[in-house]
């Protein structure tokens, strides 16, 4: 038996979500520190305790001086991978790494943005050979959901099926911003944007900011609340453009996700819960796919009749996910706090019964950077 | 307030800049790798495949075929649906384009296609495809 690498060795004591939706008049740095205050409340610390700052907020050039110098803080630890939405999960791995070395003693993972209210849109890297194009950021995904659909006859109605599980969750989250009641036939109707991607297939475009505050793990029980812990983390990547992505179908999450659950010593089957970063629904599929929740291809039928909806035989972005709860632009960092939410039993009407484990798996860029954790309460450790 | 001098031509251009060359002289080239027998694009200084730098310009043959394709929605004033698309050259390496000469929405994967340079004016040249003809 190789390394145990990071597991176990750091925790998740603190989790603050800012206002979210529609915040107009707050700045994406003004968001953040709204996170960093109820992170701070929820870990019982002061901010000035924060001693590492792990960000990625756009489009900030240098991130980390800015939010240490919003907060008016030192830290010791300066890191600001840049990974697109994936930033997040990735920053475990590195904190955990931080805080096990004594580099640090509490460690901030943050992220901001108001890209609803000052209508700025996520992403928008200038890649040269795709650039004549104009490619959107939903073009890449819909060119993998039709190459999907033609490899393995997945339909839009599975598709809609994902959508539709992200609202019925959403439904039972007060703070999540889509909670009317959705239809496959609603989605179905839905506005097309890049064929086979509706309207209702696409992450919505919001104000909010995520706060998570960590420690060691020797410590993280003289904080107030349950600890969360680091039981694996991976990163991998494909590719940056689109074009330049060996096979549509299969994501470098085929290859994080079994890093990470061998380093958590647990199967895709041991989890309570999924959070999958669903930019679009064919993300869901494809990292139920590409994580070992089902086979390759078996996606669309996997989600079919309900299984990751509440109720279901997989609870999957049980806040509502980027479909239906909050998307502002760089997601990850809320897959982080929901996972943590229901790992200590916070989460009311969604709560997930006796969850234990969870994966959290970030996306950035086009499928480009691929990023799997697995977390767990003390008696998984 | 002088013209400004023309600057002198690039001796030994990198690579980008000898494919957007050989685009505005009407070539569309590819590299070819000795190391490992790849054919790589975009055009890079070191081979993908195996990291060789023995990277050779050739003559794309054109031809590829349609690997995935979207109708891009937009509204008639924004100038309509058009189709973007990744194709697979004969040769094997993959990019960015579209389809152009048919309806968006005729734009089909495994359609094959031959490659066209268009551009105007001082912008750099870009790859486009056709479909071919029905047999
Ligand atoms: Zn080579």
């Amino acid at each position: 038996m190789s390394t145990q690498g990071i597991r176990g060795k750091a925790a998740i004591v603190g989790v603050g979500i800012s206002e979210h939706g529609e915040v107009p008049g707050w700045s994406h740095f003004e968001l953040m520190a709204q996170a960093v205050e109820r992170a701070c409340a929820d870990a019982g610390i002061k901010s000035k305790d924060i001693d590492g700052v792990f960000a990625a907020i756009t489009p900030s050039g240098l991130p980390v001086s800015m939010v240490s110098e919003y907060l008016g803080l030192q830290p010791k630890v300066l890191e600001g991978t840049m990974l697109g939405g994936s930033s997040f999960v990735n920053f475990l791995s590195w904190a955990a790494l931080a805080l096990d070395a004594g580099l640090c003693e509490v460690a901030l993972i943050t992220y901001g943005s108001n890209a609803r209210s000052s209508k700025r849109r996520p992403g928008g890297d200038l890649v040269p050979y795709e650039s004549p194009f104009g490619p959107r950021l939903v073009d890449g995904y819909a060119m993998a959901a039709a190459r999907h659909m033609y490899q393995y006859g997945t339909k839009r109605e599975h598709l809609a099926e994902v959508a539709v599980a992200a609202r019925a969750w959403a439904r039972l989250n007060p703070k999540a911003m889509m909670r009317d009641p959705l239809t496959i036939e609603d989605a179905l109707k839905s506005r097309m944007i890049a064929d086979p991607l509706t309207l209702l297939d696409c992450c919505l475009i919001t104000d909010g900011a995520g706060a998570i505050i960590m420690t060691r793990a020797e410590r993280a029980k003289d904080y107030p609340n349950k600890p969360v812990y680091i039981l694996g983390a991976a990163a991998e990547h494909s590719h940056m453009q689109i074009a330049q992505m060996r096979d549509l179908t299969v994501t470098a999450a085929a290859r994080s996700g079994p890093r990470a659950f061998a380093m958590a010593g647990l199967k895709p089957t041991d989890m309570s819960l999924a959070m999958l970063y669903d930019a679009f629904t064919i993300n869901t599929i494809l990292f139920l796919e590409d994580l070992g929740f089902c086979k390759k291809g078996e996606g669309g039928a996997f989600v079919s009749g309900g299984t990751i909806a509440p109720g279901g035989r997989l609870a999957v972005n049980t806040n509502g996910g980027g479909l239906s709860c909050l998307h502002p632009g760089m997601y990850g960092i809320f897959l982080i706090a929901e996972a943590a939410i229901q790992l200590r039993g916070l989460a009311g009407e969604r709560q997930v019964a006796g969850a234990a484990t969870a994966v959290v798996h970030g996306n950035g860029g086009t499928l480009s950077t691929q990023v799997t954790a697995v977390l767990g309460t003390a008696e998984t450790l | 307030m002088s013209d400004k001098p023309t600057p002198a031509p690039i001796a030994n251009p990198g690579p980008d800049m000898i494919y957007q060359q050989a685009l505005a002289a009407g070539m569309f080239k590819i590299q070819h790798c000795a190391g490992c027998n790849a054919y790589v694009f975009y055009p890079r200084h070191l081979c993908p495949e195996c990291g060789s730098a023995k990277l050779e310009w050739v003559q794309a043959s054109g031809k590829g075929t349609v690997y995935t394709t979207t109708m891009v929605r937009q509204r008639p004033e924004a100038g309509g649906n058009k189709n973007l698309c990744v194709v697979e050259l004969a040769e094997g390496p993959r990019l960015m384009s579209r389809v152009e000469g048919i309806a968006a929405d005729e734009v089909k994967i495994d359609m094959a296609v031959t490659a066209e340079i268009v551009g105007s004016g001082e912008e750099p040249k870009f790859i486009v495809f056709r479909a071919e003809a029905k047999q």
